[in-house]
């Protein structure tokens, strides 16, 4: 089977029995968490970088566009959050609204300049627009804090007129989170399965060919540059209220490098559900590795090393190789044709 | 009456002229070839009339509108496609789907984000059928990358097919074929021809000839000869250019 391609009942649905799953194991993480000696905020930790990581996919794993600097818009989206409940109007919706409309604008900004570059320009290019991003945040002060981060973001309540609910509690943030992450899934899941996201898988494949066909290239990059941006944004907005504060080392190239590192884990290169596998991974290994050793990265660093030597389709390639394997081992044990003829 | 022109073209790349002064012009209906030998700017002349490179100077003109300078997108929007030398296609793609996205009605569809592709029956329909014109019937769910050279040549004619031109590009489409192979490919093209206008690149010359209503040569970045097959066989400059012998 082609790496993100799947069965057609699937691509033509709204829900699909994969998704089920992971609603029904998100749904219910929070009653279980603790019972397998993991922490409530780690939920909450693990939804929004899953939100993060699937809006990266879009531009990575679909597009074939390796950014190196998308740790600038999370954090983008986290600042204009913060600045949104400070100086507008302390409403979930409204600064939710305002960081995804401002990281959305800024990244169609930098995309005007990436959109026309390919391969290791283009990502040369996304570090570039990453630094740029965090050193105006850490000398901008005034806005940003510096250093010193945007603090007391408030948990904001869920407005929803007639009823109001408090996420002060990280149960309350996760299922927020939860919901977000729901509504995230399904646009996306239609939004790869459209023409648009057969345009951007062919891009990936081909540049060159899709010119030639009749698509702009430059157009789709914008365009998936921008989208991807409005994620992060969204994402970086749930970390604001998740850390009740906005810190600038989010900006830093070492995070938008893990978020390279934790897609690629998971495989985001060969399924939709690579960055959902990858964000797990990484954070469950952060803590029960890091509860063993301070230098758990380093460890983390082999399994990663290891992965893209021996299994570089990721966690999402090495399921798919083990559900082909168990297929392609019963319809050989079932099938009277090829028994009879022994093969 | 010529629907396709390009005239006095001129590229250099820094101070290296590839085509000095280029002027052809191509006839609907009619198959027109291009040859001439390595580096003699064939594909860069291809490259400049099909939005690749712009030119230095000169005119691109397609159904009577200056085209000179367009991106590769719009250009094939006009109505005018390619296929390549060295391949591109979609390799991690079937068959089919190569030749679904290149579609018209796909590409009109290509910022709805929302519905499925797999549904439309029509347009699979479609592609099936452009698939089935360059022989490649029932290899629908190959994967592009999976299929062998031949096939392959002719998935790169159905792709450039499946964006519907009224003019149609062709580079070098025998390179690294059999005898078999080539055959096929040769009855494809004369099919292609009752309905499409064809400008080819082609160093067999057999082939070329055997094929071409027109066909004008390239050298030192110049068209130095033009004419039908029967008129190229005398012309001097092109026995000069030692390509008489092979025609």
């Amino acid at each position: 089977m082609q790496a993100m391609e799947y069965d057609k009942k699937q691509t033509a649905a709204w829900i699909t029995p994969p998704m089920l799953i992971a609603f029904a194991v998100f749904a219910t993480l929070p009653l279980w968490i603790e019972t397998v000696g993991l922490y409530e905020y780690l939920a909450v930790e693990v939804l929004i970088w899953v939100i993060f990581a699937m809006g990266f996919n879009l531009l990575l794993g679909y597009g074939g566009l390796p950014s190196f600097g998308h740790g600038a818009f999370f954090g983008i989206g986290a600042y204009a959050f913060g600045l949104a409940q400070f100086n507008v109007w302390a409403n979930l919706w409204f600064c939710l609204a305002a960081a995804i409309f401002v990281t959305a604008v800024i990244g169609g900004i930098a995309a005007l300049f990436l959109s026309h570059r390919r391969g290791i320009y283009f990502a040369l290019m996304t570090i570039a627009v990453g630094q740029i991003f965090y050193f105006i945040a850490s000398k901008w002060t005034t806005v940003t804090g510096g250093e010193d981060g945007m603090l007391n973001i408030k948990r904001l309540p869920v407005d929803f007129g007639l009823v109001e609910f408090s996420i002060k509690s990280n149960v309350g943030l996760y299922y927020l989170t939860f919901g977000l992450f729901v509504v995230v899934t399904l646009l996306l899941w239609r939004l790869t399965n459209s023409p648009y996201g057969r345009v951007l898988r062919a891009m990936k494949q081909n540049e060159t060919r899709v010119a030639f066909i009749g698509y702009s290239p430059r157009l789709y990059k914008w365009s998936v540059f921008t989208l991807s941006c409005a994620i992060a944004g969204l994402a970086g907005g749930l970390f604001a209220m998740a850390q009740e504060g906005a810190y600038i080392n989010i900006m830093s190239l070492q995070w938008s490098g893990t978020i390279v590192l934790i897609v690629l884990i998971g495989g985001g290169f060969v399924s939709f559900w690579g960055p959902l596998l990858g964000v797990i991974f990484y954070f469950v290994s952060r803590d029960v590795l890091g509860a063993y050793t301070d230098t758990w990265l380093l460890w983390f660093g082999l399994i990663f090393m290891g992965l893209v030597m021996f299994k570089p389709d990721g966690l999402a390639g090495i399921w798919r190789d083990y559900i082909g394997g168990r297929k392609a081992k019963s319809e050989q044990s079932g099938n009277p044709a090829t028994v009879a003829s022994g093969r | 009456m010529a629907v396709f022109e390009a005239q006095h073209l001129h590229k250099r790349f820094g101070d290296q002229v590839v085509l000095e002064e280029i002027n052809l012009s191509f006839e609907a209906g009619q198959l027109s070839g291009i040859m001439g030998p390595n580096g003699a700017g064939k594909t860069t002349c291809f490259n400049v009339l099909t939005g690749r490179y712009k030119p230095n100077r000169g005119k691109v003109v397609f159904e009577g509108k200056d085209i000179t300078g367009l991106s590769p997108e719009a250009v094939v929007r006009k109505g005018i496609s390619r296929s390549f030398q060295i391949m591109n296609l979609f390799d991690d793609y079937t068959a089919l789907d190569n030749v679904v996205v290149a579609l018209p009605q796909v590409r009109k569809r290509g910022f709805d984000v929302l519905h499925a592709l797999d549904g439309h029956s029509e347009t699979q329909d479609r592609a099936s059928e452009i698939l089935r014109r360059v022989g490649l019937a029932g290899r629908e769910g190959a994967n592009a990358k999976a299929m062998s050279y031949g096939e392959r040549r002719a998935l790169e004619i159905g792709v450039a097919l499946a964006t519907e031109p009224r003019i149609l590009f062709v580079d070098e489409p025998t390179a690294g074929l059999g005898t078999e192979a080539t055959a096929q490919l040769a009855d494809l093209i004369r099919e292609l021809k009752r309905s499409t206008t064809i400008v080819m690149i082609e160093h067999d010359m057999r082939f070329l000839f055997g094929l071409a209503d027109q066909i004008s040569v390239i050298h030192w970045g110049q068209v130095i000869a033009q004419g039908t097959p029967e008129e190229l066989r005398g012309n001097k400059w092109v026995q000069r250019s030692n390509l008489g012998g092979l025609a």
